[in-house]
């Protein structure tokens, strides 16, 4: 067990220093998702005025397309510089690797997150902070259910023809749930009365979805990642 | 091709060009009228779906554990019958909605699910032919999250409070209606064993072609005449 | 280019939703339990019959061309595999 977290602890933190070397999937990432929440604003905001639950819908649709997009690339430079192979030969335990390839996703989403809230905020006078306990808990097991689907395929895609577009052609069916149940639970604690038992149901459910979710990607990563 | 198939079949046959006279004979029900005779296709192509996911899910859990060739086969038919049966379940149910509720579709959990089940299982089959090679790996791992989607899309309609009518309904049949539904389960069963076999022996056929090139192949080396 | 499954379940589909999407809605039933009525006021009543019947044909022609599409593939693969048994014995 400790050998496991090690392993995931040093996969890890591999991707965040080579990450923090050029910031270039951090920087991107988040400016594609502030452009996101514009072209939404646009297209949701009618005579300048946002519609109902436009804040909670936007929030989670731009993390699903930064997500997808950060999961994309973070793949793509693994492929281009060859270290998928070696992570992949290295006397790991492979689901080791793959819970460190997923913190690593985690902590970018995080920091996009941490952008994006405030900004959403702000744009559509929404209280995103009026029950922060909540929306840290919804956004985390959101992101968590996302993430982890996302991670196992985005891996699995790696050496896949059309693997651009394949990514989200495989992750959306089955993570839309996660984004229902992140969009319901953030409506609901934005609301102007903030409505807890129904933001419970929907960050139960979330954790449900996670558990689900990873031990599945758990137990078919080793199998899945085979040459 | 197999002793089972002729008769199998007949009895295919047989059990369908019965199927309306069975339907137009069973008693009306009271509040949705004719209409509700919809339920007769609807709800065995639903069960099918379902069937079948689950078949595909298993096999490809086999696949990627066992390393068995057969069972991929196997799952390649199962995911193109969901998409089949899918399909069915998603013309006739919104017939019976418009005239039932008053709409085509709503957003409810029951539809909202089996819409994305269906989904995943298209997405199966857009990855199997185009994922290029290695794809029937990526496919079985698709197969296998779409798999425990379907107790989900089951306990959706007990759960949430939906327009569409609960799991207990099927149960509670009254005593014309149940004979001619589970007439109708029968007949879409059978028809389902026979193109489930079919389906599977022509993806037997192909592995046995491409088994004969590669032994092509190694006789005939390019470039070396042959006397 | 050759008609795969996908690619006419996807045409259907498409067709159907584009068809469906251009006709007006009522409100949906209240969730709650039926409400049954003797009959229907005359503004309110949407004939059955073709709706009903449309799903019944849309059932037997989605079965009828599955099976005509899985007849085709099965031809040609059993052509191609002949042919291969045919090449496999002169070699």
């Amino acid at each position: 067990m400790r050998q496991f977290l090690r392993v995931a602890w040093v996969v890890m933190r591999k991707d965040l220093t080579v990450e923090m070397r050029t910031r270039e999937i951090v920087y991107t990432t988040v400016f594609f998702a502030a452009s996101c929440v514009l072209v939404f604003a646009f297209a949701l905001v009618k005579e300048g005025k946002p519609m109902e639950d436009a804040a909670a819908a936007i929030l989670w649709i731009s993390i699903a397309f930064a997500g997808t997009l950060a999961l994309g690339r973070t793949f793509e430079r693994e492929r281009h510089t060859e270290t998928l192979r070696a992570l992949m030969l290295a006397p790991a335990d492979r689901p080791a690797v793959y819970v460190g390839k997923l913190l690593g996703i985690l902590a970018l989403l995080a920091i996009v997150e941490a952008v994006l809230v405030p900004m959403i905020g702000l744009l559509f006078q929404a209280p995103l902070f009026a029950r922060p306990g909540w929306l840290v808990l919804l956004l985390g097991a959101g992101t968590v259910g996302f993430a982890s689907v996302g991670t196992l395929f985005a891996a699995m895609l790696v050496r896949a023809r059309s693997r651009d577009v394949l990514l989200p052609v495989l992750l959306y069916p089955i993570t839309i749930p996660v984004i229902i149940a992140g969009v319901r639970g953030t409506a609901a604690i934005v609301q102007s009365v903030p409505d807890e038992p129904v933001a419970r149901f929907w960050a139960a459910l979330l954790v449900f979805f996670d558990v689900v979710f990873v031990t599945l990607s758990l137990w078919t990563f080793e199998p899945l990642m085979t040459e | 091709m197999s002793r089972l198939f002729l008769p199998l079949t007949l009895v295919a046959a047989v059990l369908f060009a019965a199927a309306p006279i069975v339907v137009a004979r069973a008693p009306f029900e009271e509040t949705m009228g004719l209409v509700q005779k919809v339920f007769y296709y609807h709800v065995p192509s639903a069960m099918l779906m379902f069937v079948s996911a689950l078949i595909c899910g298993i096999a490809s859990a086999t696949y990627l554990f066992r390393r068995s060739a057969a069972a991929d086969r196997l799952a390649a038919a199962a995911g193109e019958l969901v998409a089949l049966f899918g399909l069915i379940v998603m013309m006739t149910g919104p017939l019976w909605a418009r005239k039932a509720w008053g709409a085509w579709w709503v957003w409810d959990a029951r539809l909202t699910s089996s819409l994305l089940l269906w989904m995943i299982f298209l997405a199966y089959l857009l990855v199997r032919r185009y994922g290029g090679p290695g794809s029937e790996k990526l496919a079985a791992g698709m197969a296998i999250f779409g798999m425990a989607n379907v107790p989900f899309v089951y306990v959706s309609v007990n759960y949430w409070r939906t327009l569409h009518p609960k799991t207990s309904v099927v149960m509670t049949l009254g005593p014309g209606m149940r004979g001619a539904f589970w007439f109708c389960v029968a007949a879409f069963l059978t028809f389902y064993a026979l193109l489930l076999t079919v389906r599977k022996r022509l993806e037997d056929q192909r592995a046995r072609i491409e088994h004969l090139y590669l032994s092509l192949d190694e006789q005939e080396p390019a470039g070396l005449p042959r006397h | 280019m050759k008609l795969s499954l996908v690619s006419i379940v996807m045409t259907v589909f498409a067709a159907g939703s584009a068809g469906l999407a251009a006709q007006p809605v009522q409100p949906g039933a209240p969730p709650q339990g039926f409400v049954p009525v003797q009959s229907l006021p005359q503004v309110e009543q949407l004939p059955a019959a073709p709706l009903l019947i449309a799903a019944y044909a849309l059932v037997w022609v989605a079965l009828i061309l599955y099976v005509w599409s899985l007849w085709r593939r099965m031809k040609r693969v059993e052509r191609d595999l002949a042919d291969l048994q045919h090449r496999v014995r002169q070699s």
